[in-house]
């Protein structure tokens, strides 16, 4: 028992003279990569106010990097700013400004290969080529990050937070503007989107590929180039997602390629020249989504089959439903679309005709585009109500055999 | 020609139909408004009743006043008048009081409903315009009906296929044929054969003032490119006149000729 204190007054004694992890100071005309070399791992360099002209900084240790009050570190265009090539680094409270940009190099402000548990919190970035740049990484956090950029081209852009090869890793509320892509993800698995905003950007808000068993909710996707491309991906959960005014000639909320066992749930599709474009993607699980003011809510694109869609609203859009095929392999049941014009005699709630959501001319216009320009014509309204009453183009059995009287809440 | 105008004009003033066309317009205006309180989506219900509404109604009116008044215009043609100031002159009267109706009709609604804090504000005015237009196009079409057809019903059955043609049937037989020829480019094509209807060149005029100009797609870029250069709007109107122009000049060569 004795021997047991004794030990226990030791370990007590030793921590208290002889510090583990130290606590560095950058101030003034002080360089943040001295500070690192200098530095064990484990040890916080704090980064007072002030401006720091440093870049290809090589983060090599498990160190923290916090800035007091958003210190700046200007790389005038010379390159590249953070590296980070250890585990268990942290970034955070910086505002990283002015990366190269380049035609041939990924040059950006915070560049991780190969690490564990990093985490990238509450900076801002300003004009970064490419933000934040993740390559074969694990466990990972990116949180609370505002990155502006001013992208131009496509060609001499970057994106925000380009992940490649990366498993597990949480990026939230963060808010992108202008870059090319807000979010790239490429070969990222078990990864959560979330809250995030992502806006103006001149590709995509959010871009997807071969990623899958990936959750994004609570975004928000507003006037991006083309809006959100998820491609090529399996079990992917995109929840309370806000896509809005993606406006544009090839314009649209959400684009799926490929998609397999997706869940798109409770988000809400506003003001997108084609709210949801579906090519090649099965069973996926449309629930409780608004479509208002599309100009296509959603376009089924070849091969689309097993998709459910319950209790979606669809409200004021140009066309409901495209389909440019006459098969229909895909369930609509109990949704509620502005455009029914049937009754209720039970007063169930649930209207007794069944409602055809392919209208003649979009089965049309997907045949000749050109045919488009007879938009809101007289004579479109005829033969949509001609083909509503006995429907010969449009496939038969695509239905919705209980729509709703009222928006689903 | 200002007298017998302004004689036609406030015998239509008077007249009943001219009141409930007004009064349409007016509730049309105001229910449109109280129901969406949005000005901008208001402006696109309303292209569809003006497309279809002001060339029907400028049709009627046109061809009904002429074969009411034409014992007055018997009457006239005894005076040592023109012919044609004879006929401009009523031609005028019943377009100006129609395109009033609509004016005022639309206008007081929107206004109380404050177009003018809108940014609508320039695609309700093009509206309102080729709404005008429309009135003017279709009752030089009825009048120049009425002086070929003497027979009342025989005028109105023709005056009403008109109507029908251009509202109704060109579509038809322009979408047919984009369907039958789906293998050329058909860009040009489309926008030629919008070109010769003035209902189908109003309407795309507004499209494409309206963001649903969009959906059109690259189609409507090629239209964008033509229509929404000053030089395409400025051409595209000046087509309007023409349409306008030439029924009148018909008009003025018919009525010398015909014997009343």
């Amino acid at each position: 028992m004795i021997q047991y204190k004794i030990f226990f007054v030791l370990i007590l004694s030793i921590s208290y003279y002889t510090p583990i992890f130290s606590q560095i100071y950058v101030e003034g005309s002080g360089s943040i990569q001295e500070a690192i070399d200098s530095a064990n791992p484990g040890d916080t360099i704090f980064v007072k106010k002030g401006i720091y002209y440093e870049s290809n900084i090589i983060v090599n240790k498990a160190v923290a990097i916090i800035g007091d009050d958003h210190p700046v570190v200007d790389a005038q265009e010379k390159g590249f700013i953070f590296e980070i090539t250890s585990d268990s680094v942290t970034i955070s409270g910086l505002k990283i400004i002015n990366v190269a940009k380049s035609y041939t190099k990924d040059f950006s402000a915070i560049h991780a290969y190969n690490v564990k548990h990093f985490a990238i919190i509450n900076n801002i970035f300003e004009n970064p080529f490419f933000a934040i740049h993740i390559e074969r990484s694990k466990w990972g956090v990116i949180a609370n990050n505002t990155i502006i950029g001013n992208a131009v081209e496509e060609a001499s852009s970057g994106n925000g937070i380009h992940m490649w090869h990366t498993s597990r890793i949480e990026v939230n509320d963060n808010r992108i503007e202008h870059m090319r892509d807000g979010i790239y993800f490429e070969f990222v698995k078990h990864s959560s989107v979330k809250r995030n905003k992502s806006k103006h950007n001149i590709r995509y808000g959010l871009h997807f590929m071969f990623s899958n068993d990936d959750v994004y909710e609570g975004n928000l996707f507003e006037k991006n180039g083309a809006g959100v491309a998820v491609m090529f991906s399996k079990k992917i959960i995109m929840r309370k997602n806000i896509f809005k005014l993606n406006w544009g000639t090839a314009s649209y909320g959400l684009l799926l390629k490929e998609i397999y066992d997706a869940d798109i749930i409770e988000n809400t599709f506003e003001q997108n020249t084609i709210g949801v474009n579906a090519e090649g993607s099965n069973r996926i699980m449309y629930e409780r989504n608004n479509f208002n003011n599309n100009g296509w809510a959603i376009k089924f694109l070849g091969g689309c089959y097993g998709n459910k869609l319950h209790q979606n609203n669809f409200m004021n859009n140009a066309f409901d439903i495209s389909y440019n095929g006459r098969i229909n392999g895909n369930v609509f049941d109990k949704n509620y679309w502005s455009e029914y014009a049937g009754y209720d005699l039970d007063r169930d709630g649930v209207g007794d005709v069944p409602y055809r959501p392919v209208k003649l001319f979009s089965y049309i216009v997907n045949r000749t585009p050109e045919t488009i320009v007879l938009l809101r014509s007289l004579f479109v309204d005829i033969i949509n109500y001609s083909e509503k009453v006995s429907p010969i183009f449009t496939p038969d059995n695509l239905k919705d055999f209980h729509p709703l009287m009222k928006p689903v809440k | 020609m200002l007298k017998i105008l302004k004689y036609s004009f406030f015998d239509l003033m008077r007249s009943r139909w001219s009141y409930i066309y007004f009064l349409f317009y007016l509730s049309l205006g105001f229910i449109l408004l109280f129901l969406n309180q949005d000005v901008s989506k208001a402006v696109i219900t309303l292209l569809n009743i003006i497309l279809v509404l002001t060339p029907l109604i400028g049709t009627l009116f046109g061809i009904m006043y002429y074969y009411n008044s034409r014992e007055f215009t018997a009457l006239l043609l005894a005076q040592p008048i023109k012919r044609s100031n004879i006929f401009l002159g009523q031609f005028l009267g019943i377009s100006l009081s129609l395109s009033l109706s609509l004016v005022l009709g639309l206008g007081i609604p929107f206004l109380a409903y404050g177009i003018f804090q809108s940014t609508e504000i320039f695609d309700f005015f093009t509206l309102l315009l080729i709404g005008t237009m429309l009135t003017f196009i279709f009752v030089a079409l009825a009048f120049n009906l009425a002086l070929i057809f003497d027979d009342k019903i025989k005028g109105f059955g023709i005056a009403i296929l008109t109507w029908l043609f251009f509202a109704v049937i060109y579509d038809g037989i322009f979408l047919i044929l984009m369907l039958v020829f789906d293998d050329y480019p058909l860009d040009n094509f489309a926008l030629g054969a919008t070109i010769f209807n003035p209902i189908d060149l109003s309407r795309i005029l507004i499209i494409l003032k309206l963001d649903i100009s969009a959906l059109l797609g690259y189609t409507g870029a090629v239209f964008q490119n033509f229509f929404g250069t000053s030089f395409g709007m400025i051409f595209s109107f000046g087509l309007l006149l023409l349409w306008v122009v030439i029924p009148l000049i018909m008009i003025v060569v018919k009525s010398r000729k015909k014997d009343f």
